[in-house]
């Protein structure tokens, strides 16, 4: 220090935006000292992260003056291959003119062989929105590989879910079970909370075959083997169910607990909620025309008929003989075989452990009842003096959903938390703003191929949500529609597509090969993608025409990314995005939000440093290129530029012309003093600007409970626009939606139809229960061989791939390790420190152990996306990360065989979902050979020829002494 | 401890430097009372305080590479009252000054007699020099030993014996060059130099085998349950917070097999000890004296280079405790 | 005398690292500054920190604990690293008892750090003088920021709230109410240091579930005539007792 009390020289300017370190989307203080960022700091007024920040988000300023960063439009050069990186510099007028020119030939003749992919961006609402205009049909974002099995088990069970749309009440809760989470999207907000909740005395339960992070503090650590979560929860259900545990008050009139299923095997309606005649209209609402039997009257009336009170349990005879069973009666059926010591044999854990965890919950949830002073009036009228809350909360992600009978647990895990009454309640699972959406939400994509039209906007919405056969997105043959398959028999509830396969599919031409591909803020030639040696050759991958010209099978590969990153070699354009201190967003509810259980939020960015470079806001691009092509929104009717720039769209756009909705909800109306819906506002972004960026609507307390079923709440989230209808959405303990498909499959019904070769994979996993099944590709593994489960975390200090060229980031996790079981290792000989080949069915890399006493014994694991590709991120090509890292994807397949002795190949993912089965893999270890140990062989496997740095990057220093525009 | 060549050259080349100073004021007091012949001044203590003062240039200069900051070495005297660093550097040049003088006062033969102590002995400049470098030399040997010895917890230095090491093993390597350098400059003392060099090699060997017994059996008194504050019988580092390394992996672990670390142990023992004795006790006798004196002192340093690097090596930190694992 | 320190709160801290980096951001371009980064995209990278976390698993499965564990400087009321320190370069405040290295005066001996027994200095290998946490003096006092700012930026980060500052010799302080209370305790007591910096141990919340509230009068397995009980054939004392 010069001197003890010297405050460093003052800060000149302090500016507010949203960091995007990740996708948690907090307030962020940038002060800057001669332009120059000099510290980043969270903000206290910001309701997500209430001044605290991470150490991705502290490390910002490492991420805007990287040398890794792009700052000039580039073509591949004439002849290069794709992926030697050989890049020459162009004009953004050349990139826009030959996108223009591309692009609009297809559009015009056959707009699906463009394809849009978008990674862990968080403007979907817009990209989606451009295809959609665009009029392709092949769109996906990041959530198909990621979580989609949260977020249709869950919204397909209760209307919202885990992830953005939903989350634990820790405020109140006692209990807190954290199920397969290690770090999350409510990054600081989640950290927050859980210290709270652990210093107020709440006790917290890890479900997890790893204990790190958030484990780590855990009262009790529970090690599960991977992938079998369902065993354990249908197992919990089952106790609570022997025990009595449930909250039967709830379930009777929140969910479909009491309602009749018409369970004559030989009738076409078989396992379908017998329906009054009351006639009723078609809409995106679930009526309210199923029975009951009451208990009063011992007949069937009428759901929620004042005075009535259903049987949960039992068999009745409809008067035309028809026998019926309540719905909860049949998940007391499913669960009657599902013991506490069938699960301990799967799960691994001991049978005293999961009854102690099913009493713990019940006993909980039924004796540490909260009554908050709150009055509201229910759907069907009744007034309640009380919100009553059951204080058990859990929390899953990815350890739950990353597996293909994720969507099945997931749906276990729902009901769990709709048996012990906490759904949307104090203390347990809370709802976010727009949710809770009906069952299912409303969007539908286009069901045939007549929705993909030459130089039209798709018909329909670009991602859906399907009710029935008769939703999905097929060909009359069955077939898909879209290159990924989505929507389609084989993945038919594919709700966020199926962007793992999209490259592979192309490359195949299954179903068919496109034109131009278009990849933003996806790295998909190295981290989220599966196969990835195999895919970087498909990249590449040359076919002859018929004059015998050699083009790429995949023809034209454009990539918008801000930095250096393994895809970015493959591209033949490449577009250089500015980074998020130097761009207008917006966090939009149209996307997934960042609202509060209070109450809707949303937020913006606002640049607080000149954009470097030539680099252009990926937005900015969207709108001149929507603009170029004419697509509708873009353009006047006679087809002139609507939008000025990307800021001035976000003010004015509206989904329809006068609907008042747009991306932004806070400060509508002409002078900003209408919320949610209202006329555009010139000075939305000054609003914004001047309160810390964004915009907190908090409910009245009597709206902030029950509001699947709250009628306080439905009409004013109708009244808002937020939702169509007003209807109550109750929670599905039994599916009718899953049992549609597999009617469909047993060939009955008046919808469509499964291909032949998919009818079984329907009927089988299309169950309106809950089951247990081992994964798809342990059914087509020999576990003796490889007798592993592999998995990743994420490391709480890094994103994804995009940290490693972050100074201090990289300090933290310059290389990984595969972590092993002590016990586990040692049977091998294998010691802490050595060199082994971690090796599955499909792909093998060589890497280094660490024991560890924190992890399940037939599970290892590593940190995710730590491994690069030598010389990517401009990094040296002797960095540790490519030399001493490894990337567990290369031991993933996109694809695996249907069964062990079968040709056909599907995606490796849910069946139901698409989601992809990251965690589903299963390997084998052993050392290295003797003479692979010699000091020069000490690198990890697989190895690629190194990226060099681009025309116009920034060299590397070799020694950094950051100041922050002070002068040294 | 990661063993830092400066240091390591720095007191090894002093050491020698103070025990060459002993040395030559030991001939000279065993002059005075007739116990020896005088030697030629200008020879033997001229040229050998110059070779001490060349000793202790080499070592000044090699300390400076051990300072990030060598351009404000001066400031390095301010705490003298309560850092043995700060002793020494003002020792050190006292030290030195007073070698120069001592040096100098007997080349230019200077020597009128100032008092006259009652046993009738003459008291001459020479004399007073000798005696405040002999003190000066104790004190830069206490102070150097202190600068490791007072440091609590770097519990193989915590000892008296890393001061008495530092005096016998400067000594010893001081009087066995002094031997070798009478070889030219004095003939008549190489015995009386030998015989010293080999009297203190011996102590030598006692006092340093007997703090590498103790330090065999050293129990460490900080352990991973009171460096995390955790009391569990299995405790186990899975990562220190970075990988790439940083100063407390460069400064506190050498980095060496333990078998390298053997190796050095007994090669310094063998060739601070038996190797110079032998050379030593030969010399005294045989008529190649010169060369076999020399190696004495040649060996004898290179061992206590490898000493001083096992003085370090050995050295277990506590803070070490808390680097054991990347992840 | 004040005596400023962190106590560290291990029960709840999850290891994310955020007083890492928000420490280094916060100094690097502050008085403190900078803190530089040797071979910052090459290999083995590596750079001047004042805070390090680290991790520990505790016990065998399955009975482990994962502990995080930071650390930066304790700022000892003892401190070992100051009287060794031959420039004065090292010195401990009276009036807060904040450890501090005066850079222009420091030769970069590193003596200092070989008197600390917690590897709690870092050498800066660019301006080749000592650094260590300074505890944000830069911060702490700077009456320029609010009020609610002025705490080290590693405690304002922290997401959990792991990082309490405060004077420990202050009673009533948050700070010495939490060792009081949770336990808290110093590291390597054994040197008499006295490290300033205090830590909290893991604890743990369980529920005790009676059998008895497994079956509970209100059970709803009766209202669906479910609870189970013996079917009406089989044997009970009334087929063998008479009165
Ligand atoms: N083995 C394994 N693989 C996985 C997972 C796993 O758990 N295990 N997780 C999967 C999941 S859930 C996900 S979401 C994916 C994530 O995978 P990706 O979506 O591929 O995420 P990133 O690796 O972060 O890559 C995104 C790209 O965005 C770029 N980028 C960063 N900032 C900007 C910007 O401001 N603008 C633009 N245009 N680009 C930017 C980065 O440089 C990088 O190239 O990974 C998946 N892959
Ligand atoms: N710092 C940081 N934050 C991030 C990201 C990041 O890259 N870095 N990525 C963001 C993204 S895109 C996403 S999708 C989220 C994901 O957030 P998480 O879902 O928390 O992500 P993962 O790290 O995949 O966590 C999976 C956890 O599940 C465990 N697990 C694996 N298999 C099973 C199983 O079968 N059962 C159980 N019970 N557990 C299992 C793993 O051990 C791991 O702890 O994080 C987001 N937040
Ligand atoms: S959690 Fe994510 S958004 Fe929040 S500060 Fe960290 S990186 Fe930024
Ligand atoms: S922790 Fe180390 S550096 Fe800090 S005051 Fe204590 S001894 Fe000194
Ligand atoms: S390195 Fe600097 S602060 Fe440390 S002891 Fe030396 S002069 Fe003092
Ligand atoms: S108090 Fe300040 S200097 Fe010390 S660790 Fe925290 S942020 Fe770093
Ligand atoms: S910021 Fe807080 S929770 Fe995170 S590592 Fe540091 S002390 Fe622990
Ligand atoms: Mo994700």
């Amino acid at each position: 220090m010069q001197a003890a009390n010297a405050s460093s020289s003052p800060v000149q300017e302090v500016k507010n935006t949203t960091c995007y370190m990740c996708a948690c989307r907090c307030g962020i203080r940038v002060h800057l000292r001669d332009g120059v960022v000099r510290y980043i700091d969270g903000n206290p007024d910001h309701p997500l992260n209430k001044g605290v920040i991470c150490a991705k988000g502290s490390s910002g300023i490492m991420k805007q003056y990287s040398p890794a960063r792009l700052l000039k439009p580039l073509k591949r050069r004439a002849g290069a291959e794709r992926g030697a990186g050989d890049f020459e510099e162009i004009t953004w007028d050349e990139a826009f003119a030959t996108l223009a020119e591309r692009l609009g030939r297809i559009r015009a003749t056959d707009p699906k062989k463009f394809a849009l992919i978008t990674g862990r961006d968080q403007m979907q609402a817009l990209t989606g929105m451009f295809a959609r205009q665009f009029g392709t049909p092949n769109y996906s974002a990041h959530g198909g590989f990621c979580s989609v099995n949260m977020a249709a088990g869950m919204i397909y069970t209760i209307g919202g879910s885990f992830w953005e749309f939903g989350g634990p009440d820790l405020d109140r809760a006692k209990l807190f079970v954290m199920i397969g989470t290690a770090e999350d999207h409510h990054s600081n907000p989640m950290k927050i909370a859980l210290s709270k909740f652990r210093r107020d005395g709440g006790r917290f339960i890890s479900i997890n075959p790893v204990r790190t992070g958030y484990s780590a503090i855990a009262d009790e650590w529970v090690p599960i083997r991977p992938g079998t979560d369902g065993a354990l929860l249908l197992a919990i259900i089952h106790e609570i169910i022997a025990t009595g545990l449930y909250d039967r008050e709830f379930l009777v009139r929140y969910s479909n607990a009491g309602q009749l299923i018409n369970v004559s095997s030989t009738s076409d309606e078989f396992g379908f909620f017998v329906r009054t005649d009351i006639p009723t209209e078609e809409a995106c609402y679930e009526p309210q025309d199923k029975l009951w039997w009451d208990r009063n009257s011992d007949r069937p009336v009428v759901t929620h008929q004042a005075g009535a009170d259903p049987y949960l349990l039992g068999e009745f005879k409809l008067a035309d003989g028809t026998p019926v069973k309540p719905a909860f009666q049949l998940l007391h059926e499913r669960v009657k075989d599902y013991t506490p010591e069938w699960a301990s044999q799967i799960t691994g854990i001991p049978v005293e452990i999961i009854r102690r965890l099913a009493h713990e919950m019940g006993v909980t949830a039924r004796d540490q009842k909260i009554e908050l002073p709150i009055a509201w009036t229910d759907s069907w009228g009744n007034e309640h003096e009380t919100v009553t809350g059951n204080p058990v909360a859990f929390h899953a992600m990815r350890g739950l959903a990353a597996h293909s009978n994720g969507f099945q647990s997931t749906r276990a895990l729902a009901i769990l938390m709709s048996l012990l009454g906490t759904i949307d309640r104090p203390g347990g699972f809370r709802h976010k703003a727009p949710f809770p959406r009906p069952i299912p939400p409303c969007a539908r994509t286009p069901n045939d191929a007549r929705g993909v039209q030459p130089n039209h906007p798709l018909d329909g919405m670009v991602l859906g949500w399907p009710s029935d056969p008769d939703d999905l997105f097929v060909n009359a043959d069955g077939s898909p529609v879209r290159l990924d398959k989505a929507f389609s028999w084989e993945y038919p509830l594919s709700v966020h597509g199926l962007m793992h396969n999209a490259i592979t599919n192309a490359w195949r031409g299954d179903p068919y090969r496109i034109d131009t591909l278009l990849i933003f803020m996806a790295n998909m030639s190295w981290n989220s993608t599966m196969n990835t040696a195999e895919v970087r050759r498909m990249l590449n991958d040359k076919v002859s025409d018929k004059d015998g010209n050699e083009e790429f099978k995949i023809p034209f590969l454009v990539v918008c990314d801000a930095f250096h990153s393994e895809m970015t070699a493959y591209a033949d354009l490449i577009l250089p995005d500015t980074t998020y201190l130097e761009r207008h967003d917006v966090m939009s509810m149209l996307d997934r939000p960042i609202s509060e259980f209070d109450g809707p939020v949303d937020s913006v960015r606002i640049p607080v440093l000149p954009v470097s470079g030539d680099c252009k806001p990926f937005q900015e691009v969207l709108i001149e290129l929507g603009t170029r092509l004419k697509l509708p929104a873009f353009v006047t009717p006679t087809g002139e530029r609507k939008f000025r720039d990307y800021p001035d769209f976000i003010t004015n756009w509206e989904t329809e012309p006068g609907s008042g909705i747009g991306f932004l909800a806070g400060w509508r109306g002409k002078g900003g003093e209408k919320f949610l819906r209202g006329e555009p506002n010139p000075n939305q972004w000054e609003m914004y600007a001047r309160n810390n960026c964004v915009f907190h609507y908090e409910l009245p307390k009597s709206y902030q409970y029950m509001r699947n079923w709250n009628k306080g709440y439905l009409e004013w989230s109708q009244r808002h626009s937020i939702t169509r209808y007003a209807e109550p959405i109750l929670i599905h303990l039994y599916s009718e939606v899953l049992q549609r498909f597999r009617c469909a499959a047993q060939g009955k019904g008046l919808t469509r139809k499964p291909p032949e070769h998919l009818k079984k994979r329907i009927e089988t996993y299309f169950d309106p229960l809950p089951f247990y099944y081992d994964s798809l590709e342990a059914q087509v593994t020999d576990k003796h061989k490889y007798p592993l489960a592999a998995v990743t975390q994420r490391p709480m200090a890094m994103y994804h791939s995009w940290d490693s060229q972050n100074a201090w980031l990289r300090q933290i996790h310059t290389h990984n390790y595969l972590y092993v079981n002590t016990r586990t290792a040692r049977q091998q000989g294998i010691g802490d420190g050595d060199w082994i080949w971690v090796e599955s069915q499909w792909g093998k890399v060589r890497c280094m152990v660490r024991h560890s006493e924190a992890v399940e014994p037939g599970t290892v694991w590593t940190w995710n996306a730590i491994g690069k590709a030598a010389g990517a991120w401009n990094l040296t090509p002797d960095a540790n990360e490519s030399q001493l890292g490894f990337l567990l994807n290369h031991l993933i397949s996109e694809e695996l065989p249907v069964s062990v002795d079968s040709a056909r190949r599907i995606s490796n993912s849910d069946p139901i979902t698409g989601q992809a089965a990251w965690y589903d893999v299963r390997v084998r270890i052993y050392k290295v050979g003797a003479d692979e140990t010699a000091p020069g062989l000490q690198n990890t496997s697989p190895q690629f020829e190194p990226m060099k740095p681009y025309p116009g990057m920034k060299p590397r220093s070799g020694i950094l002494a950051f100041l922050g525009g002070r002068r040294k | 401890m990661h063993p830092a060549f400066s240091v390591i050259f720095l007191t090894t080349l002093i050491g020698a430097a103070q025990g060459l100073f002993l040395a030559l004021f030991t001939v000279q007091s065993y002059a005075a009372f007739k116990l020896l012949p005088p030697p030629d001044a200008h020879a033997f203590y001229g040229q050998g305080s110059l070779l001490a003062l060349a000793l202790l240039g080499a070592g000044l200069v090699a300390s400076f590479f051990h300072l990030g900051r060598p351009e404000r070495a001066w400031r390095s005297i301010a705490m003298w009252r309560t850092s043995w660093l700060a002793r020494e550097v003002i020792v050190l040049p006292a030290f030195v000054g007073v070698v120069f003088l001592y040096g100098l006062a007997h080349w230019l033969n200077w020597h009128p007699v100032l008092m006259t102590l009652p046993g009738g002995l003459p008291v001459d400049p020479s004399a007073i020099l000798g005696v405040a470098g002999t003190l000066l030399a104790f004190a830069l040997f206490i102070c150097t030993a202190m600068i490791y010895a007072c440091v609590k917890f770097l519990r193989e230095w915590h000892s008296s014996l890393t001061v008495i090491n530092y005096i016998l093993l400067g000594g010893a390597s001081g009087f066995s060059l002094a031997a070798a350098f009478a070889v030219l400059s004095a003939p008549e003392l190489v015995s009386f130099l030998a015989g010293w060099a080999a009297i203190i090699t011996l102590l030598g060997l006692v006092s340093r085998a007997a703090s590498l017994h103790r330090n065999a059996r050293l129990q460490p008194k900080s352990t991973l349950q009171t460096a995390i504050g955790i009391k569990h019988p299995r405790i186990v580092q899975k990562a220190q917070g970075f990988m790439g390394g940083s100063f407390n992996t460069r400064e506190y672990f050498h980095g060496q097999p333990v078998a390298v670390l053997r190796g050095v142990k007994w090669f310094f023992m063998l060739a601070v000890f038996p190797l110079p004795l032998l050379f030593l006790l030969s010399g005294m006798q045989g008529g190649g004296a010169g060369g076999l004196l020399a190696a004495a002192f040649v060996v004898q340093y290179a061992g206590l280079v490898a000493e001083r690097w096992f003085f370090f090596a050995q050295t277990n930190h506590p803070q070490n405790l808390y680097y054991q694992s990347i992840a | 005398m004040m005596q400023l320190a962190l106590v560290i709160d291990l029960n709840v801290c999850v290891g994310c690292h955020a007083c890492v980096t928000s420490c280094k951001e916060w100094n690097t371009s502050g008085s403190a500054g900078p803190m530089s980064d040797q071979n910052p995209y090459g290999a083995d990278p590596t750079g001047t920190f004042f805070n390090r976390v680290q991790t520990y698993e505790v016990g065998e499965f399955p009975n482990t604990e994962t502990v995080h564990f930071p650390k930066s400087c304790l700022h000892c009321e003892d401190p070992p690293c100051v009287p060794v320190c031959p420039t004065g370069a090292s010195y401990k405040r009276k009036e807060d008892g904040i450890v501090l290295v005066n850079y222009d005066k420091c030769i970069g001996c590193k003596y200092c750090s070989w008197a600390c027994p917690y590897g709690a200095r870092e050498f800066d290998e660019q301006q080749r003088v000592m650094k260590k946490c300074t505890l944000c003096v830069d911060r702490i006092y700077d009456t320029s920021m609010a009020e609610n700012d002025r705490k080290p930026a590693c405690v304002k980060a922290c997401p959990t709230s792991a990082r309490l500052f405060g004077d420990i010799h202050d009673p009533e302080s948050a700070v010495s109410q939490a060792i009081r209370e949770s336990g808290g305790y110093p590291l390597m007591p054994e040197w008499g240091t006295q490290p300033s910096n205090h830590y909290l141990p893991r604890r743990k919340t369980r529920i005790k579930i009676h059998l008895d509230e497994l079956e509970r009068a209100d059970n709803p397995l009766k209202v669906d005539h479910q609870l189970p009980r013996p079917a009406a054939s089989e044997p009970t004392l009334d087929d063998v007792v008479t009165w």
